[in-house]
C-alpha cells in the first residue's frame, strides 16, 4: 500500500502535477504515513529524478519548474505535521540569493531558487540589483551557509565580485561560502575573483550547494 | 522577380497588431520618470510608473515616424537607405570576448581586437555599416561606449550602429558624431550612425532606455528600437505571441519617439530569441529565432516603418560546421526578407564572443544572399536579343563552346558570385587542403594589410579630445585618444 503511494508521490512530481501530490499529501496524513517519509520515499524521490531527467536532457525547464511546484504543494501540506511530530525535514542549507547591484535579470536566480528550495533548501531571495551591504546583512540576519550572486551582463558581474569583498570584509567567509552564476559567467572569473562555486545551470547549482554543505571544499 | 519570403498572412499581422494595441492599453506599458510628463502631455494615463498608451495616439505617432532615411559615409554620401526592402549587413554588437584565433579560447576584447574588427568591415563591401563590436576591456569602462564609438570613427568612412550603455553615456556619443560630422545641425541633415535603444521584456521601457529615445529624437539622430522578447522566457511561448509583444513594445518605443521628435527616423528593429529550455539561454542560431526576426520585420513593413534584425550569428564556440549552417542560413532569410539592416556577423556563442574570422567567413554568406535575391535575371540586352539559350546555340551548334563566347565573358561576373579564397573550390592538389577557419585567417590578415590607415584632420581629432576628456572627467577616470 505504502511503496504504491509512495510511487504515486514521485510520479505526481515527474507529472509536475500540484493538485494530485497536494491530494497525495492529504492522503498519506489520512492513512497515518509519517510525513518525513512521505517526503524522503515519495516526493523527494520524484524531485531528483527530475532534476536527473533534466541533466540528460529528458526534461526542459518548465517540466521541472511544473516539478518543483508540486514538490511544494505536497511539502505545504506536509509541514504543518511535520513540525507537530517535531520530524521536520532537516534544511539542507540556508542560502541567500539575488542579482548584483545593477542587474535586473533574474530567471536564472529564481530557477536557481525553485530547484534549491524543491530540494530541501531554505531560500531567501532577495531579488533584483541588490548590493553588497544587502548580502552581507541578509546573510548574518538568517545565518546564512550560501550566498549565491546571479549576473547575466558583463558590466554587472563587478558586482559579484563586490559581494564576495563584502562577505570578507565583514568577516563572512569562509565560513558562509559565496556562489556566483549567469549566462557570461565562467569557471575563471569565479576563481579570479575567489568565489566557493560556480554552476552553469540550476540542476548544477543544486550539485554545487549540496557539495559545499557536505564537505565545505570549494568547487570551481 | 525578386524571390521573398513571408511568414505571416495579412489577417495575422492584423491579429498581431489589433493585440499588441490591447496590451498598450492593458497591462500597459512600464515607462521611465523621464517621459512620464512627456507621456501625460499627450493624455496618456500614468499610473505607478505604468503607462496606458491609447491606439489613436500610437497611430498619431507612427503616422509622424519617416518612412525612410538615409546614413551617410564620411564623405557625406548617402551609404545605407534604411526602407523599401533595401538589405544591408553590419558586424553584430556588443561582445566582450573575442576568439584567440591560436588558442580558440575566447579573451575579453581589447582596442587591437576592435581596430581589426572595424578595418576588415571597411574592406569587405558586403558590410554596409559598421558596428560598435566589443567592448575595449583594456578602457575605462565608465566611458567604455564612447571609447568604441571613438575606436570605430577613427578608422572608418562607413556608417556606424551603435547604442550607449547608459543615458549620460549617449550625450558624449552624440557630440562625438557631431564633431565627425561638423556640427549638431549636420548630424541632423546627414546623420552617419543609429543607435540601438532595447525595451526590457515584457513591455517595459526603462528609465535609460526611455531616457536614450528623448534624447536621440531630440537630437534628430537614427534611433532602432531593438525590442528582445525571449519566446517562453519573457514573453509568450509561441511564436506569434512573442511577435505581438515585440511589436507593443515597439509601438510604444515609437510614440515615447515621436512624441518627444516628431518626424525624427526610428527603425522598427529587434532582437528577438526563442528561449532555450534547457541552457536558458537565447540561441541566436536557432530557425525559431530566425523566424521571430523575420516575422517581427513583416510587422514593420507592414506599417511602412524602416526594419531591422539580428540574424548572421551562431550559439556555437567555434568557427565550426553549426556556426556556418547557423550564419548562412539566417543571412539568407534576413535578405529574402528585405529587412534594411541585419546585425549579427562575426558573432558566437549566443553573442557572448566576437570572431573576426568568423566575420570573414560570413561575408561569403551575405555575398550568396544578395545573389540569391537578385534572383533568376532575364537579360533582354543586345548582346543575345531577346531568347534565354537560343542565340547563344546558334552560335555553338552543338560544339559545347560556350566558354569561348563573348557573352559568357560579358556576362558571368553578373552572373555568379565570385566567392573570396575563404571558400574553397579547388580540386584536390598536392598540397594538403587547409579548413575554412585557416583560409579565414590568411584572408583576415590580408585584408587589414589593405586597409589604409584613415587621416582624420587635427581640428576634429582636436575636438574628439575635448569630448573624451570631459566625459572622463565626468566618470572620473582618465582616458586619451586610443593610438592608431
Amino acid at each position: 500500500m505504502s511503496d504504491q503511494l509512495f510511487g504515486a508521490m514521485l510520479q505526481s512530481i515527474i507529472d509536475g502535477a500540484p493538485d494530485k501530490a497536494a491530494e497525495l499529501a492529504q492522503q498519506a496524513l489520512a492513512n497515518g504515513v509519517d510525513p518525513l517519509e512521505a517526503v524522503n520515499r515519495g516526493f523527494a524521490v520524484g524531485i531528483k529524478f527530475a532534476g536527473d531527467q533534466f541533466g540528460c536532457g529528458e526534461m526542459f525547464l518548465p517540466d521541472l519548474l511544473a516539478s518543483a511546484a508540486a514538490m511544494k504543494a505536497a511539502i505545504n501540506i506536509l509541514e504543518p505535521e511535520m513540525l507537530k511530530r517535531g520530524s521536520q525535514r532537516e534544511a539542507l542549507g540556508k542560502v541567500v540569493l539575488g542579482t548584483a547591484r545593477g542587474d535586473i535579470h533574474d530567471i536564472g536566480k529564481n530557477l536557481v531558487a525553485t530547484i534549491l528550495s524543491a530540494s530541501g533548501f531554505q531560500i531567501f531571495d532577495l531579488g533584483t540589483s541588490v548590493t553588497p551591504e544587502q548580502f552581507v546583512a541578509k546573510a548574518k540576519e538568517v545565518d546564512a551557509d550560501i550566498v549565491g550572486v546571479s549576473a547575466l551582463l558583463t558590466t554587472t558581474m563587478a558586482g559579484q565580485k563586490a559581494v564576495i569583498e563584502a562577505l570578507d570584509r565583514n568577516g563572512l567567509r569562509p565560513r558562509v561560502k559565496a556562489i556566483i552564476g549567469g549566462a557570461a559567467v565562467t569557471s575563471k572569473w569565479a576563481a579570479e575573483i575567489g568565489a566557493d562555486g560556480y554552476s552553469r545551470n540550476a540542476i548544477d547549482a543544486l550539485e554545487l550547494a549540496k557539495n559545499l554543505m557536505g564537505k565545505g571544499t570549494a568547487l570551481t | 522577380m525578386r524571390p521573398r519570403i513571408q511568414l505571416l498572412s495579412a489577417e495575422l499581422i492584423g491579429r498581431i497588431l489589433r493585440e499588441a494595441f490591447e496590451l498598450l492599453m492593458n497591462p500597459g506599458v512600464r515607462v521611465g520618470s523621464a517621459v512620464i510628463e512627456l507621456l501625460r502631455s499627450a493624455g496618456v494615463e500614468v499610473n505607478d510608473g505604468v503607462a496606458r498608451i491609447p491606439e489613436p495616439l500610437v497611430q498619431q505617432c507612427l503616422a509622424s515616424a519617416p518612412r525612410n532615411f538615409y546614413l551617410y559615409n564620411r564623405q557625406g554620401e548617402k551609404a545605407v537607405h534604411y526602407g523599401d526592402d533595401d538589405v544591408h549587413f553590419d558586424p553584430g554588437s556588443c561582445c566582450v570576448q573575442m576568439l584567440d584565433p591560436d588558442t580558440l579560447e575566447a579573451r575579453p576584447s581589447e582596442t587591437r581586437d576592435l581596430v581589426r574588427i572595424v578595418q576588415v568591415t571597411e574592406t569587405l563591401p558586403q558590410f554596409a555599416a559598421q558596428s560598435t563590436a566589443v567592448v575595449c576591456n583594456d578602457a575605462p569602462s565608465a566611458i567604455g561606449d564612447l571609447y568604441r564609438l571613438l575606436v570605430v570613427l577613427q578608422h572608418s568612412d562607413k556608417p556606424v550602429v551603435t547604442g550607449s550603455f547608459s543615458a549620460a553615456g549617449l550625450e558624449g556619443m552624440i557630440d562625438l558624431l557631431a564633431a565627425d560630422s561638423g556640427s549638431p545641425e549636420k548630424l541632423r541633415q546627414q546623420p552617419r550612425a543609429v543607435f540601438d535603444v532595447c525595451p526590457s521584456p515584457p513591455l517595459n521601457w526603462s528609465e535609460f532606455g526611455s531616457h536614450n529615445l528623448l534624447d536621440l529624437a531630440r537630437a534628430g539622430v537614427p534611433a532602432e528600437i531593438v525590442s528582445m522578447p525571449l519566446a517562453g522566457g519573457t514573453a509568450p511561448v509561441t511564436l506569434a505571441g512573442s511577435v505581438t509583444q515585440h511589436a507593443a513594445e515597439t509601438l510604444a518605443g515609437i510614440t515615447l519617439h515621436q512624441l518627444a521628435g516628431p518626424g525624427s527616423p526610428v527603425v522598427w528593429g529587434g532582437a528577438p530569441a526563442i528561449f532555450d529550455m534547457h541552457t536558458g539561454g537565447a540561441p541566436m542560431g536557432a530557425v525559431e529565432t530566425a523566424m521571430l526576426n523575420l516575422a517581427c520585420a513583416e510587422v514593420g513593413k507592414h506599417l511602412g516603418l524602416p526594419t531591422h534584425g539580428y540574424l548572421v550569428a551562431t550559439d556555437s564556440k567555434f568557427v565550426d560546421a553549426q556556426a556556418g549552417a547557423e550564419s548562412a542560413r539566417s543571412a539568407m532569410l534576413g535578405a529574402l526578407a528585405g529587412i534594411n539592416m541585419i546585425s549579427g556577423a562575426g558573432m558566437l556563442e549566443s553573442l557572448a564572443c566576437f570572431s573576426v574570422e568568423k566575420l570573414a567567413i560570413d561575408a561569403e554568406w551575405v555575398a550568396s544572399a544578395y545573389r540569391l535575391v537578385r534572383g533568376i535575371e532575364v537579360r533582354s540586352d543586345e548582346v543575345r536579343g531577346e531568347t534565354l539559350a537560343t542565340a547563344m546555340f546558334a552560335q555553338t551548334g552543338l560544339s559545347g563552346e560556350f566558354l569561348q563566347l563573348k557573352e559568357t565573358r560579358a556576362l558571368f561576373r553578373q552572373e555568379q558570385y565570385l566567392p573570396s579564397p575563404v571558400i574553397d573550390r579547388s580540386a584536390r592538389g598536392s598540397e594538403p587542403p587547409s579548413d575554412v577557419f585557416r583560409r579565414a585567417r590568411t584572408r583576415v590578415d590580408e585584408l587589414v594589410s589593405k586597409c589604409q590607415k584613415l587621416s582624420l584632420p587635427e581640428d576634429v581629432l582636436r575636438k574628439f579630445q575635448a569630448i573624451v576628456d570631459r566625459e572622463a572627467d565626468r566618470a572620473r577616470v582618465a582616458a586619451a585618444l586610443p593610438r592608431n
